[in-house]
């Protein structure tokens, strides 16, 4: 016999009474689909901790991760892009502009600060996905050749974090030459025997991987971080074969030789710290 | 005249018309040359007009017509003994770039370029022109040595893109690809980049920084192919036409928008209509510019391109 006895079928609450878990109290882990409870992410580094998946994350949280207390000053926050080609897809590009702007309350898809990681100076450029596909355009080319120049004034070490979907198209054959405008700046630090840390996150694709991000002094990855130049899409297509599992992952880039190591966001603070120790004294 | 595209209809069908003509003349020895006379000069006109006025993607059909002179036919004309020089030590020789030592007009001059096909079978042999890793290590190897025996340097650009294999990516093409960004940046020696037919992308730019970087007058040079922009923005690629003017891809709006240094013109309708010609005239920008670029002091030629890329880019101050 059931210690219970329904005296009405179905459920009979209202909407409105319904008792509702506060919207993005609650995420869920992309990659193992457990849950992640909201207020726990921040002192986790968004990393999720029942798989250590590490979420993607804006510059904001990136400065707030490396940076002592929290505490930076951000550089050329107020160069924003032109439109030199009067470029128009299925809306004009001013207008794209504009409307991720607010969207994101970002100015362009990277920002630079000048702050200190465990008392050591260092200028970081971080990129953010959020705005338009974090595309390589001419606001973060001159970011990045203004950072370089100001580092070199002042003998500070260097570091790009990546996060790109490749060049913005809207900007054409602008966006392409910033590949070139940013590897010519990095040329003029590496004289200067400035190090630069390049760190490539999920996702570091396209001009991005044939420009800045594969050029560091070291170059590191978060863990299963998109790392690559082609899209798997195009290879797949080029190649008419499957591509392998695991194939253009941070591990798969550090198999080949091409990554220095790959860091968990929790130890990444340390490690680049003594690294930058080790090569300013 | 070769007369393979459609938009060059017109002047095919007052060519028939010529024909049709002289021969009737032929046949019915009947006076007709005022006729022909007239005729030709419409044709010039018509040709005139209509090259002057080409589209975007007219001009990127143009780039790619398989009969415009390649890379090894600009070297084994111009030069008068050439030296082809193969692999990266590392890894294999990539056919799609090719290199080695030239004697120009007396000087010795180091060239590099991509190399595409001229049948089926050298396509696939040359990867249509579409360089792995190795190509650009090559390329980067054959800077070094130029730079290390004060040699110039000299590039012909003409590639779909950088290719994107397995392989490709398993051997870093990111990595080759801003390596030669970098180092082209400071190499010693003057550098002078032609693009001769296909800019496409990091697979172009590749081999493209340069002291000088010249468009010839019908190639195009892009971040994409207008094709697969029009793929990616409207999802299909009948809208490559449109991508091609929106991408402003053409050598008038790269030199309007300083991207370029200068345009080198081309035969009317194309350096395939007289390869020896086109040929001539980038052997004499080459002679032109090496001239003055090698007067200049090491130090401020290096200072000059690196500031000239610098100031590629559009932003303001809010």
């Amino acid at each position: 016999m059931a210690w219970f006895k329904r005296n009405k079928e179905g459920i009979l609450t209202t909407t409105e009474e319904k008792l509702d878990v506060p919207e993005g109290l609650w995420n869920k882990c992309p990659s193992c689909k457990k849950p992640l409870y909201a207020p726990d992410l921040e002192s986790h580094q968004y990393v999720c901790q029942h798989c250590n998946y590490h979420l993607r994350i804006g510059s904001h949280e990136y400065f707030q991760i490396l940076f002592d207390d929290n505490q930076y000053e951000e550089l050329f926050a107020n160069l924003i892009s032109g439109d030199p080609l009067q470029f128009e897809d299925t809306k004009k590009y001013p207008d794209r502009l504009k409307e991720t702007m607010k969207k994101t309350g970002l100015n362009d898809a990277l920002k630079s600060a000048h702050g200190k990681i465990n008392g050591s100076d260092l200028v970081i450029c971080c990129m953010d996905f959020n705005f338009i596909g974090g595309s390589m355009g001419s606001v973060v080319g001159e970011k990045i050749s203004r950072s370089i120049d100001y580092c070199i004034k002042h003998r500070y070490p260097f570091m790009i974090i990546s996060k790109s979907g490749g060049a913005r198209m809207m900007e054409a054959a602008f966006s392409l030459m910033q590949m070139a405008k940013t590897s010519a700046k990095l040329a003029l630090l590496s004289q200067h025997k400035l190090p630069y840390i390049s760190l490539c996150t999920d996702p570091t694709t396209g001009g991005v991987t044939a420009s800045y991000a594969m050029l560091g002094d070291i170059i590191i990855a978060e863990p299963g971080a998109m790392i690559g130049f082609a899209g798997p899409r195009v290879i797949k297509e080029t190649i008419k074969k499957d591509l392998p599992k695991g194939f253009q992952t941070a591990e798969f880039v550090q198999e080949h030789g091409f990554l220095d190591f790959i860091v968990d966001r929790k130890d990444m603070k340390a490690k680049l710290s003594s690294f930058i120790k080790m090569m300013m004294k | 005249m070769n007369l393979s595209f459609d938009f060059e209809k017109p002047i095919a069908d007052l060519v028939e018309q010529l024909e049709k003509v002289s021969q009737v003349a032929e046949k019915s020895k009947v006076d007709v040359s005022a006729t022909i006379k007239e005729l030709e000069e419409k044709i010039e006109l018509t040709k005139k007009n209509l090259y002057s006025n080409l589209t975007g993607w007219q001009k990127v059909q143009i780039s790619r017509h398989p009969e415009r002179p390649y890379t090894l036919q600009y070297i084994e004309t111009m030069c008068d003994d050439f030296i082809e020089l193969h692999g990266d030590r590392t890894v294999g020789d990539d056919k799609a770039i090719v290199g080695g030592l030239g004697t120009l007009n007396g000087q010795t001059v180091m060239f590099i370029g991509h190399q595409k096909g001229a049948n089926t079978k050298m396509r696939q042999y040359r990867n249509f022109g579409m360089a792995n890793p190795e190509g650009y290590r090559k390329a980067l190897r054959l800077m070094k040595m130029a730079e290390k025996f004060n040699v110039p340097v000299v590039t012909l650009i003409d590639t779909p893109g950088a290719f994107p294999g397995l392989e490709a990516e398993e051997r870093g093409q990111g990595e080759a690809i801003a390596r030669n960004l970098l180092e082209m940046s400071v190499l010693k020696v003057p550098i002078l980049c032609f693009i001769i037919g296909e800019g496409a992308s990091g697979g172009a730019l590749g081999l493209g920084i340069g002291d000088k970087v010249y468009m010839l007058e019908y190639t195009w040079y892009s971040v994409i192919s207008p094709e697969s922009c029009s793929s990616i923005l409207w999802r299909s690629w009948d809208f490559k036409e449109r991508a091609a003017d929106a991408l402003k891809l053409t050598a008038e709006d790269m030199l309007k928008n300083k991207l370029i240094d200068g345009i080198v013109k081309e035969p009317l309708g194309g350096g395939h209509q007289d390869p020896t010609t086109i040929i001539e005239t980038v052997k004499n920008q080459i002679i032109h510019d090496l001239n003055e670029l090698c007067k200049l002091d090491v130090d401020k030629r290096i200072a000059q391109r690196i500031d000239k890329f610098s100031a590629m880019g559009v932003v303001v101050e809010s």
